[in-house]
C-alpha cells in the first residue's frame, strides 16, 4: 500500500483491480452491490426452496413428507432466510449501486466498511444453514425465537442467536455508511429537499436499522444467557417474565417490517413518475409521511401481541396507534395514483411490477386494518389470515419493489438491455401466481387455520391445494428472473444513457454501463436541475 | 476539473482494497463459531481463544493502517466529517444495546414483578402458582432462584466511589482536549494518563464488587431476576469501560509519539466521544441499578 488513496479528481481512467482481489478486497460501491445482490439472489432461492417444501406438505392434509420437527424448522429458516438473507441485503446492495449515483458522490463514504459490512454476510448465512445439519436439526420456533420455546432447541440454538449478531452487525455497519454517505457526500446543489426518494427512503430506514438492530442483539443475548448462564429475564420463577422477550423483540420487529418496505416506498416513487411522463404528485408529503411511518413504527409494537394478555389500555393505545399509520402510508398510495393520473403511461417491465406493487400492496395494508382492531384481531391471531397479509406486503410488496429495481437500473449497470417479452412473462406469471399462493389463505385464516402447523383438518384441503398450485407456479416463474438478468448482461443490445424516456434522476445523466467510477468531479447545476425529479 | 462548479471541498477519496475487511469479517466469524462450538459442548474452552485473537490483529493492522494513511495526510476535512458522523452514529447504535437491558429492567420490576405479586392484569399467576409470593424489590423470584437469602447492592460503598471516579475521569478527559485545543501537551499527556488510570481503577473496583457480590453476599448472575439485571448491565457497562480505557491508552501512545494537532484530532474526539457515553451509562446504572 505504497499509493493508499487515489484523489478522485485525476483518476479519471478505469482503475479496477484484477482477479479475486477485486471481491475480495473490494471497495467500489458497484461491485460490493454486486455481490449483495447475488447473496440476496442465492439466499431468496433457499428460502424459496424452503417455501417450495412448506406448499409440498400442506398440498394435502396428513402428515405427507415432513415430520412436524422438519416443518417447522422449514417455516423457521424460510422467515429467517427471507428476511435477514434476502430482502435486506438486496436493499442495501440496491442503495450501494444506486445512492452514491443519485446523489453525485464518487462512492460510499466509507468503502472499506462497506466491505466488511457485505462480508459478514456469507459467513452469517453459512452459519445459519448449516444449523440445519446439527444434531436435533435447524430452529423450529419461528423467526420470532419466543422464549420458552426457542431456548429447547439442540445444537442448532447458540448458532441461529450468533447468525442474527453476524447479521445484526453487518447491518449497523451498512446503515451507519449510507446515513454518512447520504449526510456528507451529495454533490454540491443536492440538498436534502432535492434528493430522489430511494434515498430519502433508505435515510430513513437507516435510522430505523441503527435504531433497532441492536435491540435484537440485546434481545437474543438474553435468550442465550437465560438459556447458558441461568439467568431469569424470561423465567417467571426468577421475577422474569417470557411476554417481556416479546416486548423486546417486537420493539424490534415492527421497526423491521418497515425496513423491508420503506426502500420499497422510495423505488416506486422513482418508478411510477418515469412511466407516467410526469414527477411524481406531492414529493415533500411523501418524504414526510416516510418519515411518519417510521417514527410511528416504534409505537406500534404491541399489536403483535393483543392476544397475550394486556392491559386495556395499552391494547387501546396500540390499536390507535396501528391505525394511524393508515394515514401516512394513504398520503402514498393516493400520491402514486395522482402522479399516474392523466400520465403518459406505458407498461415496461418496471412500471408493471410498480403498478401491481401498488394494487397488492394495498390489499396487504387493508388486511394490517383489519388486524389492527383489537377484537378481531382476537378472531384472526395466529391463523393463515395473518400469514396472508405479511406475505401480500412482503412478496407483491417488497419482493416486487426489488424486481422492478432491478428491471428499472439494470440497463444502467450493465450497459445492455433485457428480454423485454420474457421479462413480461415473468411479471404476468408472476402477478398471477402470487394472488393464487396467497389470495386463498384470507379465507383459509378467516375459516380457522391455524398457521405454523404441519397438518390440518381436512376441510381446508381445497384452498390448500390452489393455494400450494399458486406457489409451485410462483416459485418456478422466478427461475426466468436470473436467466433473463444473465442473457442481459451477457448478450443484451447495447443500452441507451436513458433507456426509459421519462426517468429523471442522476444517474441518467451517466452513460450505460455506469463508469467505474461515477462522478469523481461533481455533477454541474444544469445536470442536477436536468436531472431533478420534481 | 474542468467543472465550474466543483471546488475543492468536493474532492472524495475512496481508498484502494484492503485485506482488512475480510480479516474482520474472519474475526467475528470465528469468535461466533468458536463460542457455539464452546457451548454446544464440542469443544472445551479453547475454541473461544482464536476469535478474540484473530480480532486484536485485526485491530493492531486495520489501526495502524489508517493510522499511517492519516499521518500522511490523505484524509481530506470531508473524510474526517465521514468519521465523525460515522462514530456518532455507531455511540446512538449501543446507546440502543444498553436500551434493551434497561427496557428489561424496567420491564421487569414495572411490570413482571407486581404481575407475580398479584396485582395488575396477570394476578392469575400468583393465585395459581405462587400465591405466597409478595412483589418486591430487589427480589430473585418467587422461586427463590440461586438461594433464599442474598444481600441487594448498596448506593454507598463502591458504586458511590466508581460514580465519583468516572465523573471526575469526564473531567480530566475534557481538560485533556482543552490542552490539546491550545497546544499544551504536557498537561495533555498527564490529563489523558489520569484518564485511562481512572478508568482501569473503575474496572478494578468492579471487579472486587463482583467478587464480594459472588462471595459475601450470595449474589449471582443467577440470582433471578435482580441477579440477572445487575449484573447483565453492569457487566456491558464494565466491557465497555475496558474498551473505551484501551482506546484512552492507545490515543495516549500516539500523543505520546507526537500525533494530533489542535485543529485536527478526530480519533481524540471520537475516544472523547465514547468515554463520556460510558459515563452517561454508568450515570443511569447508578440511579436504577443502585439507588432506585
Amino acid at each position: 500500500m505504497d499509493q493508499p488513496y487515489e484523489s478522485t479528481a485525476h483518476a479519471d481512467h478505469e482503475h479496477k483491480p484484477h482477479g479475486w482481489r477485486r471481491w475480495v478486497f473490494a471497495t467500489n460501491h458497484k461491485d460490493i452491490g454486486t455481490m449483495y445482490l447475488i447473496f440476496s439472489g442465492v439466499m431468496f432461492f433457499l428460502g424459496g426452496a424452503a417455501a417450495m417444501a412448506i406448499r409440498a406438505q400442506l398440498f394435502k392434509s396428513g402428515m405427507e413428507l415432513f415430520d412436524p420437527g422438519v416443518y417447522n424448522s422449514l417455516v423457521t429458516m424460510h422467515a429467517l432466510l427471507m428476511i435477514f438473507g434476502a430482502v435486506m441485503p438486496a436493499w442495501v446492495g440496491l442503495a450501494n449501486w444506486m445512492i452514491p449515483m443519485q446523489i453525485g458522490a464518487p462512492d460510499m463514504a466509507l468503502p472499506r466498511l462497506n466491505n466488511l459490512s457485505f462480508w459478514i454476510l456469507p459467513f452469517a448465512g453459512a452459519l445459519l444453514v448449516s444449523s440445519f445439519f446439527v444434531p436435533g436439526g435447524a430452529p423450529a420456533g419461528g423467526w420470532t425465537m419466543y422464549p420458552p420455546l426457542m431456548e429447547q432447541f439442540g445444537a442448532s440454538f447458540p448458532m441461529v442467536i450468533f447468525a442474527i449478531h453476524l447479521l445484526g452487525i453487518s447491518s449497523i455497519l451498512g446503515a451507519i455508511n449510507i446515513i454518512v454517505t447520504i449526510m456528507n457526500l451529495r454533490a454540491p446543489g443536492m440538498t436534502l429537499l432535492r434528493m430522489p426518494l430511494f434515498v430519502w427512503a433508505w435515510l430513513i430506514t437507516a435510522y430505523l436499522l441503527i435504531a433497532v438492530m441492536p435491540v435484537l442483539a440485546g434481545a437474543v443475548t438474553m435468550l442465550l444467557t437465560d438459556h447458558f448462564f441461568g439467568t431469569s429475564f424470561f423465567n417467571a420463577a426468577g421475577g422474569g417474565d417470557p411476554v417481556m422477550f416479546m416486548h423486546i423483540f417486537w420493539f424490534f420487529g415492527h421497526p423491521e417490517v418497515y425496513i423491508l418496505i420503506l426502500p420499497a416506498f422510495g423505488v416506486i416513487s422513482e418508478i411510477i413518475p418515469a412511466f407516467s411522463r410526469k414527477p411524481l404528485f406531492g414529493y415533500e408529503a411523501m418524504v414526510y409521511a416516510t418519515a411518519s411511518i417510521a417514527f410511528l413504527s416504534f409505537i406500534v409494537w404491541g399489536h403483535h401481541m393483543f392476544t397475550v394478555g394486556m392491559p386495556v389500555a395499552a391494547q387501546l393505545f396500540f390499536m390507535l396507534s396501528t391505525m394511524l399509520i393508515a394515514v401516512p402510508t394513504g398520503v402514498k398510495v393516493f400520491n402514486w395514483t395522482a402522479t399516474m393520473w392523466r400520465g403518459s403511461l406505458s407498461f415496461e417491465p418496471p412500471m408493471l411490477f410498480a403498478v401491481a406493487f401498488l394494487f397488492l400492496f394495498t390489499i396487504g395494508g387493508f388486511s394490517g386494518l383489519m388486524l389492527a382492531l383489537v377484537p378481531s384481531d382476537y378472531q384472526y391471531h395466529g391463523t393463515y389470515f395473518v400469514v396472508a397479509h405479511f406475505h401480500y406486503v412482503l412478496v407483491p410488496g417488497a419482493v416486487f419493489a426489488i424486481i422492478g429495481a432491478i428491471y428499472y437500473w439494470l440497463p444502467k449497470w450493465s450497459g445492455r438491455m433485457y428480454d423485454m417479452r420474457l421479462a413480461k412473462w415473468h411479471f404476468w406469471l408472476s402477478v398471477i401466481s402470487v394472488n393464487v399462493l396467497f389470495f386463498p389463505q384470507h379465507f383459509l385464516g378467516l375459516a380457522g387455520m391455524p398457521r405454523r402447523i404441519a397438518d390440518y383438518a381436512p376441510q381446508f384441503t381445497d384452498w390448500n391445494m390452489v393455494s400450494s398450485i399458486g406457489g409451485f407456479v410462483f416459485g418456478a416463474s422466478q427461475l426466468l428472473f436470473p436467466y433473463i438478468i444473465w442473457r442481459c448482461v451477457r448478450a443484451g443490445k447495447p443500452a441507451e444513457a436513458r433507456p426509459w424516456d421519462g426517468a429523471r434522476g442522476l444517474e441518467w445523466e451517466l452513460p450505460s454501463p455506469a463508469p467505474y467510477h461515477s462522478w469523481q468531479s461533481p455533477p454541474s447545476e444544469a445536470m442536477l436541475a436536468h436531472g431533478a425529479e420534481h | 476539473m474542468t467543472d465550474a462548479h466543483a471546488h475543492a471541498d468536493s474532492n472524495y477519496y475512496v481508498p484502494h482494497g484492503s485485506p482488512w475487511p475480510i480479516v474482520a469479517a474472519l474475526a467475528l466469524f470465528c469468535l461466533m463459531l468458536g463460542a457455539v462450538l464452546f457451548l454446544d459442548g464440542v469443544t472445551s474452552a479453547w475454541s473461544l481463544l482464536p476469535g478474540p485473537l484473530l480480532l486484536i490483529f485485526l485491530f493492531i493492522g486495520w489501526f495502524a493502517t489508517v493510522i499511517g494513511e492519516n499521518q500522511k495526510g490523505v484524509y481530506n476535512l470531508r473524510v474526517d466529517r465521514s468519521f465523525r458522523l460515522a462514530m456518532m452514529w455507531f455511540i446512538f447504535s449501543e446507546v440502543m444495546f444498553f436500551a434493551a437491558f434497561f427496557g428489561a429492567l424496567f420491564y421487569a420490576r414495572m411490570f413482571a414483578v407486581p404481575w407475580l405479586g398479584g396485582q395488575g392484569v396477570k394476578a392469575l399467576t400468583n393465585f395459581l402458582l405462587w400465591p405466597h409470593y409478595e412483589a418486591t424489590w430487589p427480589t430473585n423470584g418467587p422461586g427463590h432462584l440461586g438461594g433464599e437469602h442474598f444481600e441487594a447492592m448498596s448506593p454507598t460503598g463502591i458504586a458511590a466511589l466508581n460514580t465519583l471516579i468516572l465523573l471526575t475521569s469526564g473531567l480530566t478527559i475534557t481538560i485533556a482536549h482543552h490542552a490539546l485545543r491550545s497546544g499544551k501537551r504536557g498537561r495533555l499527556k498527564v490529563f489523558l494518563a489520569l484518564t485511562f488510570l481512572l478508568g482501569f481503577t473503575f474496572v478494578a473496583l468492579q471487579a472486587h464488587e463482583y467478587i464480594g457480590a459472588y462471595t459475601r453476599m450470595n449474589l449471582k448472575l443467577t440470582t433471578g431476576i435482580y441477579g440477572t439485571t445487575f449484573f447483565m448491565l453492569t457487566g456491558f457497562h464494565g466491557l465497555h469501560v475496558t474498551i473505551g480505557a484501551i482506546m484512552l491508552v492507545v490515543i495516549w501512545l500516539r500523543v505520546m509519539r507526537g500525533h494530533f494537532t489542535p485543529e485536527r484530532h478526530f480519533a481524540f474526539e471520537a475516544v472523547a466521544w465514547y468515554w463520556h457515553f460510558v459515563d452517561v451509562v454508568w450515570l443511569c446504572l447508578f440511579i436504577f441499578v443502585y439507588w432506585l
